[in-house]
Protein backbone atom coordinates (compact mmCIF):
# COMPACT_ATOMS: atom_id res chain seq x y z
CA UNK A 1 0.00 0.00 0.00
CA UNK A 2 1.84 3.23 -1.27
CA UNK A 3 1.62 5.94 1.50
CA UNK A 4 -0.26 9.60 0.43
CA UNK A 5 1.70 12.57 0.80
CA UNK A 6 -0.02 15.25 2.51
CA UNK A 7 0.69 19.05 3.17
CA UNK A 8 -0.07 21.32 5.26
CA UNK A 9 -2.61 23.64 5.49
CA UNK A 10 -4.66 20.86 4.67
CA UNK A 11 -8.07 21.84 1.94
CA UNK A 12 -11.14 19.58 2.16
CA UNK A 13 -10.53 18.11 -1.26
CA UNK A 14 -7.44 16.49 0.56
CA UNK A 15 -9.35 15.01 3.29
CA UNK A 16 -12.35 13.50 1.51
CA UNK A 17 -9.95 11.20 -0.52
CA UNK A 18 -8.80 9.90 2.92
CA UNK A 19 -10.26 6.48 4.14
CA UNK A 20 -9.16 5.12 7.44
CA UNK A 21 -6.43 2.37 6.84
CA UNK A 22 -4.17 5.12 4.42
CA UNK A 23 -0.77 5.55 5.30
CA UNK A 24 -0.03 9.14 4.84
CA UNK A 25 3.33 11.07 4.99
CA UNK A 26 2.99 14.38 6.01
CA UNK A 27 4.91 17.42 5.52
CA UNK A 28 4.36 21.05 6.59
CA UNK A 29 3.99 22.96 10.22
CA UNK A 30 1.48 21.18 12.62
CA UNK A 31 0.63 22.42 16.24
CA UNK A 32 1.11 20.64 19.53
CA UNK A 33 -1.84 20.75 22.06
CA UNK A 34 -2.85 18.16 24.68
CA UNK A 35 -5.20 18.06 27.22
CA UNK A 36 -4.55 21.65 29.52
CA UNK A 37 -3.77 23.81 26.10
CA UNK A 38 -7.17 22.42 24.96
CA UNK A 39 -9.05 23.26 27.74
CA UNK A 40 -7.56 27.05 27.28
CA UNK A 41 -8.44 27.15 23.51
CA UNK A 42 -11.78 25.86 24.02
CA UNK A 43 -12.87 28.51 26.53
CA UNK A 44 -11.29 31.19 24.21
CA UNK A 45 -14.18 29.58 21.32
CA UNK A 46 -16.75 30.09 23.57
CA UNK A 47 -15.67 33.72 24.52
CA UNK A 48 -15.96 34.14 20.86
CA UNK A 49 -12.24 35.24 20.89
CA UNK A 50 -8.60 34.52 18.82
CA UNK A 51 -6.77 31.00 18.96
CA UNK A 52 -3.02 31.64 19.47
CA UNK A 53 -2.72 29.94 16.07
CA UNK A 54 -5.32 30.36 12.81
CA UNK A 55 -7.12 26.86 13.01
CA UNK A 56 -8.02 26.97 9.31
CA UNK A 57 -6.65 23.80 7.45
CA UNK A 58 -4.35 22.83 10.22
CA UNK A 59 -3.61 19.96 12.06
CA UNK A 60 -2.93 19.27 15.95
CA UNK A 61 -0.57 16.93 17.26
CA UNK A 62 -1.35 15.64 20.56
CA UNK A 63 1.97 15.57 21.98
CA UNK A 64 3.70 16.47 25.10
CA UNK A 65 7.87 16.23 24.44
CA UNK A 66 10.58 15.44 26.28
CA UNK A 67 12.72 18.40 26.84
CA UNK A 68 15.15 18.93 23.74
CA UNK A 69 18.88 18.08 24.79
CA UNK A 70 21.38 20.91 23.80
CA UNK A 71 21.59 21.40 20.28
CA UNK A 72 18.37 19.22 19.32
CA UNK A 73 15.61 20.67 18.25
CA UNK A 74 12.83 18.43 20.61
CA UNK A 75 13.05 15.67 22.64
CA UNK A 76 11.22 12.52 22.57
CA UNK A 77 7.77 13.43 20.91
CA UNK A 78 5.34 10.19 20.25
CA UNK A 79 1.54 10.69 20.50
CA UNK A 80 -0.37 10.91 23.56
CA UNK A 81 -3.94 9.48 24.00
CA UNK A 82 -6.32 11.25 21.88
CA UNK A 83 -9.89 10.28 24.06
CA UNK A 84 -9.09 12.57 26.72
CA UNK A 85 -9.75 15.38 24.09
CA UNK A 86 -13.01 13.90 22.77
CA UNK A 87 -14.23 16.95 24.96
CA UNK A 88 -12.67 19.36 22.78
CA UNK A 89 -11.57 18.29 19.11
CA UNK A 90 -15.25 18.89 17.75
CA UNK A 91 -14.91 22.61 18.94
CA UNK A 92 -11.71 22.78 16.97
CA UNK A 93 -12.96 21.21 13.86
CA UNK A 94 -16.04 23.61 14.19
CA UNK A 95 -13.22 26.08 13.84
CA UNK A 96 -11.52 25.35 10.92
CA UNK A 97 -9.67 22.64 11.86
CA UNK A 98 -8.77 19.73 9.29
CA UNK A 99 -7.07 17.09 11.55
CA UNK A 100 -5.92 15.56 14.69
CA UNK A 101 -2.75 13.36 15.01
CA UNK A 102 -2.98 11.15 18.58
CA UNK A 103 -3.64 7.23 19.46
CA UNK A 104 -6.69 5.56 20.14
CA UNK A 105 -9.75 5.52 19.42
CA UNK A 106 -11.50 8.80 19.73
CA UNK A 107 -14.85 9.07 20.67
CA UNK A 108 -18.45 9.88 18.36
CA UNK A 109 -18.59 13.16 18.92
CA UNK A 110 -15.52 13.34 17.63
CA UNK A 111 -16.59 11.26 14.53
CA UNK A 112 -19.60 12.96 13.86
CA UNK A 113 -17.61 16.58 13.73
CA UNK A 114 -14.99 14.76 11.48
CA UNK A 115 -18.35 14.24 9.10
CA UNK A 116 -19.81 17.50 9.31
CA UNK A 117 -17.07 19.73 9.47
CA UNK A 118 -14.71 17.52 6.80
CA UNK A 119 -11.95 16.66 8.88
CA UNK A 120 -9.30 13.20 9.73
CA UNK A 121 -8.28 11.55 12.87
CA UNK A 122 -4.69 10.21 12.28
CA UNK A 123 -2.42 7.89 14.65
CA UNK A 124 1.10 7.95 14.96
CA UNK A 125 2.94 4.89 16.44
CA UNK A 126 2.69 5.34 20.42
CA UNK A 127 5.54 4.50 21.86
CA UNK A 128 7.94 5.45 19.04
CA UNK A 129 9.26 8.65 20.02
CA UNK A 130 12.64 8.67 19.08
CA UNK A 131 11.59 8.03 15.78
CA UNK A 132 8.78 10.58 15.44
CA UNK A 133 11.19 13.27 16.55
CA UNK A 134 13.91 12.14 14.29
CA UNK A 135 11.33 13.75 11.49
CA UNK A 136 10.72 17.28 13.45
CA UNK A 137 12.77 20.07 12.10
CA UNK A 138 11.76 22.88 13.90
CA UNK A 139 10.04 23.71 16.85
CA UNK A 140 8.79 26.92 18.05
CA UNK A 141 6.45 27.50 21.42
CA UNK A 142 3.59 29.58 19.90
CA UNK A 143 1.50 29.73 23.36
CA UNK A 144 1.16 28.82 27.04
CA UNK A 145 4.95 28.65 27.51
CA UNK A 146 4.07 28.15 31.42
CA UNK A 147 2.54 24.76 30.65
CA UNK A 148 6.01 23.48 29.88
CA UNK A 149 5.61 20.10 27.88
CA UNK A 150 1.81 20.87 27.55
CA UNK A 151 2.56 24.24 25.39
CA UNK A 152 1.19 24.52 22.06
CA UNK A 153 4.34 24.22 19.96
CA UNK A 154 4.52 24.69 16.18
CA UNK A 155 6.41 22.18 14.68
CA UNK A 156 7.75 21.52 11.09
CA UNK A 157 7.83 17.93 10.07
CA UNK A 158 9.62 16.34 6.94
CA UNK A 159 8.09 13.14 5.98
CA UNK A 160 6.12 12.19 9.21
CA UNK A 161 4.54 9.03 9.17
CA UNK A 162 0.73 8.62 9.89
CA UNK A 163 -2.08 6.01 9.55
CA UNK A 164 -5.71 7.62 8.94
CA UNK A 165 -8.02 6.17 11.85
CA UNK A 166 -11.07 7.97 11.52
CA UNK A 167 -12.44 9.38 8.49
CA UNK A 168 -14.74 12.03 7.26
CA UNK A 169 -17.05 9.70 5.61
CA UNK A 170 -17.18 7.32 9.16
CA UNK A 171 -14.94 4.95 8.27
CA UNK A 172 -12.88 4.05 11.73
CA UNK A 173 -9.81 1.83 11.48
CA UNK A 174 -10.25 0.78 15.00
CA UNK A 175 -13.45 -1.19 14.41
CA UNK A 176 -12.76 -2.52 11.02
CA UNK A 177 -9.41 -3.35 11.93
CA UNK A 178 -10.48 -5.63 14.62
CA UNK A 179 -13.36 -7.19 12.75
CA UNK A 180 -10.99 -8.27 10.16
CA UNK A 181 -8.49 -9.84 12.86
CA UNK A 182 -10.73 -10.89 15.23
CA UNK A 183 -11.21 -15.13 15.68
CA UNK B 1 25.79 -4.85 59.40
CA UNK B 2 27.11 -3.45 56.43
CA UNK B 3 27.20 0.79 56.26
CA UNK B 4 26.68 2.57 52.49
CA UNK B 5 26.16 6.55 52.09
CA UNK B 6 22.86 7.41 50.74
CA UNK B 7 24.70 9.21 48.05
CA UNK B 8 25.62 5.95 46.65
CA UNK B 9 21.51 5.09 46.21
CA UNK B 10 20.82 8.60 44.66
CA UNK B 11 23.54 7.69 42.18
CA UNK B 12 22.15 4.55 41.42
CA UNK B 13 18.61 5.46 40.99
CA UNK B 14 19.47 8.19 39.24
CA UNK B 15 21.44 6.58 36.54
CA UNK B 16 18.65 3.78 36.39
CA UNK B 17 16.13 6.49 35.52
CA UNK B 18 18.13 7.10 32.66
CA UNK B 19 18.83 3.88 31.19
CA UNK B 20 15.53 2.47 31.81
CA UNK B 21 14.53 5.38 29.78
CA UNK B 22 17.01 5.32 26.98
CA UNK B 23 17.22 1.20 26.54
CA UNK B 24 15.08 -1.42 26.01
CA UNK B 25 15.83 -4.67 27.25
CA UNK B 26 16.86 -7.12 25.01
CA UNK B 27 14.41 -9.55 26.17
CA UNK B 28 11.59 -7.26 24.84
CA UNK B 29 13.22 -6.29 21.83
CA UNK B 30 13.58 -10.25 21.21
CA UNK B 31 9.78 -10.70 21.80
CA UNK B 32 8.66 -8.13 19.74
CA UNK B 33 11.22 -9.39 16.92
CA UNK B 34 9.58 -13.06 17.28
CA UNK B 35 6.03 -11.09 17.11
CA UNK B 36 6.40 -10.08 13.60
CA UNK B 37 6.30 -13.81 11.98
CA UNK B 38 3.01 -14.31 13.73
CA UNK B 39 1.76 -10.65 12.70
CA UNK B 40 -0.77 -11.01 9.35
CA UNK B 41 -1.79 -7.36 9.36
CA UNK B 42 0.19 -5.27 7.16
CA UNK B 43 0.31 -1.73 9.01
CA UNK B 44 0.62 -4.26 12.21
CA UNK B 45 3.96 -5.33 10.84
CA UNK B 46 4.94 -1.43 10.31
CA UNK B 47 4.26 -0.39 13.52
CA UNK B 48 6.04 -3.15 14.96
CA UNK B 49 9.19 -2.25 12.57
CA UNK B 50 8.77 1.14 13.82
CA UNK B 51 8.93 -0.01 17.19
CA UNK B 52 11.98 -1.85 16.68
CA UNK B 53 13.62 1.16 14.87
CA UNK B 54 12.96 3.37 17.95
CA UNK B 55 14.07 1.17 20.30
CA UNK B 56 17.74 1.74 18.09
CA UNK B 57 17.55 5.46 17.42
CA UNK B 58 16.95 5.71 21.28
CA UNK B 59 19.85 3.51 22.04
CA UNK B 60 22.15 4.90 19.89
CA UNK B 61 21.02 8.50 20.58
CA UNK B 62 20.72 8.22 24.46
CA UNK B 63 17.09 9.77 23.79
CA UNK B 64 14.17 8.62 25.76
CA UNK B 65 12.45 5.73 23.97
CA UNK B 66 8.59 7.52 24.83
CA UNK B 67 7.58 10.97 25.31
CA UNK B 68 6.15 9.70 28.31
CA UNK B 69 9.06 9.14 30.69
CA UNK B 70 6.53 7.73 33.32
CA UNK B 71 5.91 7.84 37.15
CA UNK B 72 8.47 6.17 38.93
CA UNK B 73 7.75 2.84 40.22
CA UNK B 74 10.48 1.98 42.78
CA UNK B 75 10.96 -1.25 43.95
CA UNK B 76 12.97 -1.73 47.05
CA UNK B 77 14.85 -4.99 48.19
CA UNK B 78 16.77 -3.55 51.26
CA UNK B 79 18.50 -6.32 53.11
CA UNK B 80 18.32 -6.40 56.95
CA UNK B 81 22.02 -5.98 57.27
CA UNK B 82 22.59 -2.51 56.02
CA UNK B 83 22.84 0.67 57.41
CA UNK B 84 22.24 3.68 55.12
CA UNK B 85 24.31 6.64 56.57
CA UNK B 86 23.35 10.46 55.75
CA UNK B 87 20.01 10.77 54.09
CA UNK B 88 16.89 8.29 54.53
CA UNK B 89 16.14 5.71 52.10
CA UNK B 90 13.04 7.63 50.95
CA UNK B 91 15.23 10.99 50.69
CA UNK B 92 17.91 9.09 48.78
CA UNK B 93 15.72 7.88 46.29
CA UNK B 94 13.52 10.63 46.14
CA UNK B 95 16.47 12.86 44.99
CA UNK B 96 17.83 10.11 42.73
CA UNK B 97 14.42 10.92 40.82
CA UNK B 98 15.09 14.30 40.52
CA UNK B 99 18.12 14.46 39.14
CA UNK B 100 18.07 11.70 36.64
CA UNK B 101 14.86 13.25 35.34
CA UNK B 102 16.57 16.77 35.22
CA UNK B 103 19.85 15.87 33.81
CA UNK B 104 19.00 13.08 31.57
CA UNK B 105 16.32 15.22 29.71
CA UNK B 106 13.04 13.24 30.99
CA UNK B 107 9.89 14.72 31.15
CA UNK B 108 8.34 15.89 34.33
CA UNK B 109 4.85 13.94 34.48
CA UNK B 110 4.08 14.14 37.77
CA UNK B 111 1.29 17.16 39.66
CA UNK B 112 1.35 17.26 43.75
CA UNK B 113 -2.21 16.85 44.08
CA UNK B 114 -4.83 14.45 41.90
CA UNK B 115 -7.12 17.65 41.86
CA UNK B 116 -5.77 21.09 41.73
CA UNK B 117 -2.77 19.41 39.25
CA UNK B 118 0.55 21.75 39.60
CA UNK B 119 3.67 20.04 38.41
CA UNK B 120 5.82 19.56 40.23
CA UNK B 121 8.86 19.83 38.29
CA UNK B 122 10.84 17.47 38.70
CA UNK B 123 8.87 13.95 38.54
CA UNK B 124 8.95 13.45 41.92
CA UNK B 125 7.23 11.86 44.16
CA UNK B 126 8.18 8.32 43.00
CA UNK B 127 6.17 5.38 44.02
CA UNK B 128 8.08 3.45 46.34
CA UNK B 129 8.12 -0.05 47.47
CA UNK B 130 10.69 -1.30 49.68
CA UNK B 131 10.57 -4.95 51.16
CA UNK B 132 13.26 -6.00 53.54
CA UNK B 133 15.27 -9.13 53.21
CA UNK B 134 18.19 -11.35 54.20
CA UNK B 135 21.67 -10.44 53.83
CA UNK B 136 23.59 -6.76 53.04
CA UNK B 137 22.81 -5.63 49.49
CA UNK B 138 20.29 -3.56 48.35
CA UNK B 139 18.43 -4.48 45.31
CA UNK B 140 16.77 -1.09 43.70
CA UNK B 141 14.79 -2.08 40.76
CA UNK B 142 13.28 1.21 38.73
CA UNK B 143 10.10 1.16 35.90
CA UNK B 144 8.95 4.00 34.64
CA UNK B 145 5.37 3.89 33.72
CA UNK B 146 3.43 5.87 31.39
CA UNK B 147 0.18 7.61 32.05
CA UNK B 148 -1.46 5.94 28.83
CA UNK B 149 -1.53 2.39 29.55
CA UNK B 150 -1.50 2.74 33.32
CA UNK B 151 -4.69 4.14 32.98
CA UNK B 152 -6.14 0.91 31.15
CA UNK B 153 -5.41 -0.82 34.42
CA UNK B 154 -8.65 -2.20 36.37
CA UNK B 155 -9.15 -4.22 39.74
CA UNK B 156 -11.78 -5.74 40.28
CA UNK B 157 -13.26 -8.02 43.73
CA UNK B 158 -14.74 -11.36 42.36
CA UNK B 159 -16.86 -13.89 44.17
CA UNK B 160 -14.51 -17.28 45.26
CA UNK B 161 -17.08 -19.24 43.21
CA UNK B 162 -16.37 -17.08 39.81
CA UNK B 163 -13.17 -19.11 39.88
CA UNK B 164 -10.46 -19.22 36.92
CA UNK B 165 -13.36 -18.52 34.62
CA UNK B 166 -14.16 -15.16 36.35
CA UNK B 167 -10.48 -14.67 36.46
CA UNK B 168 -9.78 -14.99 32.81
CA UNK B 169 -12.84 -13.22 31.28
CA UNK B 170 -12.10 -10.08 33.68
CA UNK B 171 -8.48 -9.98 32.23
CA UNK B 172 -9.32 -10.51 28.73
CA UNK B 173 -12.17 -8.00 29.11
CA UNK B 174 -9.73 -5.06 30.35
CA UNK B 175 -7.91 -5.92 27.59
CA UNK B 176 -10.73 -5.65 25.18
CA UNK B 177 -12.02 -2.23 26.84
CA UNK B 178 -8.84 -0.63 26.64
CA UNK B 179 -8.70 -1.56 23.00
CA UNK B 180 -6.05 0.80 21.05
CA UNK B 181 -4.82 3.20 23.77
CA UNK B 182 -2.49 1.15 26.39
CA UNK B 183 -0.12 0.88 22.87
CA UNK B 184 -0.92 -2.67 22.19
CA UNK B 185 1.06 -4.73 21.60
CA UNK B 186 1.20 -4.98 25.64
CA UNK B 187 2.09 -6.96 28.72
CA UNK B 188 -0.75 -7.75 30.87
CA UNK B 189 0.22 -7.69 34.54
CA UNK B 190 -2.65 -9.58 36.16
CA UNK B 191 -2.22 -9.92 40.44
CA UNK B 192 -4.73 -12.68 41.98
CA UNK B 193 -5.51 -12.98 45.32
CA UNK B 194 -3.87 -11.21 48.63
CA UNK B 195 -6.24 -8.30 49.02
CA UNK B 196 -7.68 -4.99 47.54
CA UNK B 197 -4.35 -3.41 47.41
CA UNK B 198 -2.23 -5.94 47.35
CA UNK B 199 -3.54 -7.89 44.21
CA UNK B 200 -2.69 -4.63 42.49
CA UNK B 201 0.71 -4.60 44.10
CA UNK B 202 1.25 -8.06 42.67
CA UNK B 203 0.01 -6.77 39.00
CA UNK B 204 2.50 -4.59 38.82
CA UNK B 205 5.47 -6.94 39.87
CA UNK B 206 4.59 -8.95 37.54
CA UNK B 207 5.56 -6.53 35.30
CA UNK B 208 8.95 -7.04 36.52
CA UNK B 209 9.18 -10.49 34.91
CA UNK B 210 11.57 -11.47 32.41
CA UNK B 211 9.50 -11.37 29.08
CA UNK B 212 9.63 -14.45 27.16
CA UNK B 213 10.17 -16.21 30.78
CA UNK B 214 7.60 -19.05 31.80
CA UNK B 215 5.65 -19.30 34.94
CA UNK B 216 7.53 -21.75 37.34
CA UNK B 217 4.23 -23.37 38.44
CA UNK B 218 2.49 -25.26 35.38
CA UNK B 219 -0.89 -24.39 36.27
CA UNK B 220 -0.46 -20.64 35.95
CA UNK B 221 1.97 -21.42 32.86
CA UNK B 222 -0.89 -22.89 31.07
CA UNK B 223 -3.15 -20.00 32.59
CA UNK B 224 -0.66 -17.64 30.80
CA UNK B 225 -0.98 -19.40 27.76
CA UNK B 226 -4.74 -19.86 27.39
CA UNK B 227 -4.94 -16.11 28.21
CA UNK B 228 -1.93 -14.62 25.84
CA UNK B 229 -4.62 -16.56 23.46
CA UNK B 230 -7.53 -15.17 23.75
CA UNK B 231 -6.54 -11.70 24.06
CA UNK B 232 -4.10 -12.09 20.68
CA UNK B 233 -7.61 -13.54 19.25
CA UNK B 234 -9.74 -10.12 20.21
CA UNK B 235 -7.86 -8.81 16.79
CA UNK B 236 -7.25 -5.66 18.64
CA UNK B 237 -3.56 -5.34 17.00
CA UNK B 238 -0.53 -3.04 17.29
CA UNK B 239 -1.95 0.51 18.11
CA UNK B 240 -5.44 -1.38 17.62
CA UNK B 241 -5.38 -1.05 14.32
CA UNK B 242 -6.17 -4.27 13.61
CA UNK B 243 -3.75 -7.69 14.10
CA UNK B 244 -2.71 -10.54 15.82
CA UNK B 245 -0.38 -9.27 18.05
CA UNK B 246 -2.27 -7.43 20.47
CA UNK B 247 -0.05 -8.56 23.73
CA UNK B 248 3.77 -9.92 24.03
CA UNK B 249 2.93 -11.75 26.68
CA UNK B 250 0.61 -12.05 30.12
CA UNK B 251 2.41 -12.60 33.44
CA UNK B 252 0.65 -13.74 36.51
CA UNK B 253 1.42 -13.36 40.21
CA UNK B 254 -0.59 -14.95 43.27
CA UNK B 255 -0.23 -14.57 47.02
CA UNK B 256 -3.21 -16.57 49.35
CA UNK B 257 -6.34 -14.72 50.05
CA UNK B 258 -9.47 -14.59 52.25
CA UNK B 259 -12.13 -17.70 52.01
CA UNK B 260 -14.55 -14.64 51.61
CA UNK B 261 -12.37 -13.07 48.73
CA UNK B 262 -10.78 -13.42 45.62
CA UNK B 263 -8.91 -9.92 44.02
CA UNK B 264 -8.40 -9.56 40.47
CA UNK B 265 -5.75 -7.24 39.44
CA UNK B 266 -4.67 -6.03 36.01
CA UNK B 267 -1.69 -3.90 35.81
CA UNK B 268 -1.45 -2.82 31.57
CA UNK B 269 1.83 -2.51 30.52
CA UNK B 270 2.65 -0.77 26.81
CA UNK B 271 5.24 -1.96 24.30
CA UNK B 272 7.87 0.10 25.95
CA UNK B 273 8.08 -2.08 29.05
CA UNK B 274 11.06 -0.37 30.65
CA UNK B 275 12.72 -1.38 33.66
CA UNK B 276 16.35 -1.51 34.89
CA UNK B 277 17.74 -3.27 38.07
CA UNK B 278 21.02 -2.87 40.32
CA UNK B 279 22.40 -4.28 43.46
CA UNK B 280 24.64 -2.56 45.47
Amino acid sequence: MEAIKLNTPVADQDIEKLRAGHKVILNGYIYTARDAAHKKMVELLDKGENLPFDPAGQIIYFVGPTPAKPGKVIGSAGPTTSGRMNKYSPAMLKAGLKGMIGKGEMGKEVADALKRYKGAYFVATGGAGALMAKRITDSEVVAYEELGPEAVRRLKVVDFPIIVAQDSHGGNIFVEGMEKYRK
Amino acid sequence: MRNISSGKITSAVKKLCMDANYFLGDDVVGVIRKSLDKEESPLGKEILNQILENAEIAKNEQMPLCQDTGLTAVFVELGSDIHIDGATLEAAVQEGIRQGYGDGYLRKSMVEDPLRRKNTGDNTPGVISINIVEGDKIKITILPKGGGSENMSAIKMLKPSDGEDGVKDFVVETVRVAGGNPCPPIIVGVGIGGSFDKSAYLAKKSLLRKLGSVHSDPYYAEMEKELLERINNTGIGPQGLGGRITALAVHIETHPCHIASLPVAVNTQCHSARHKEVII
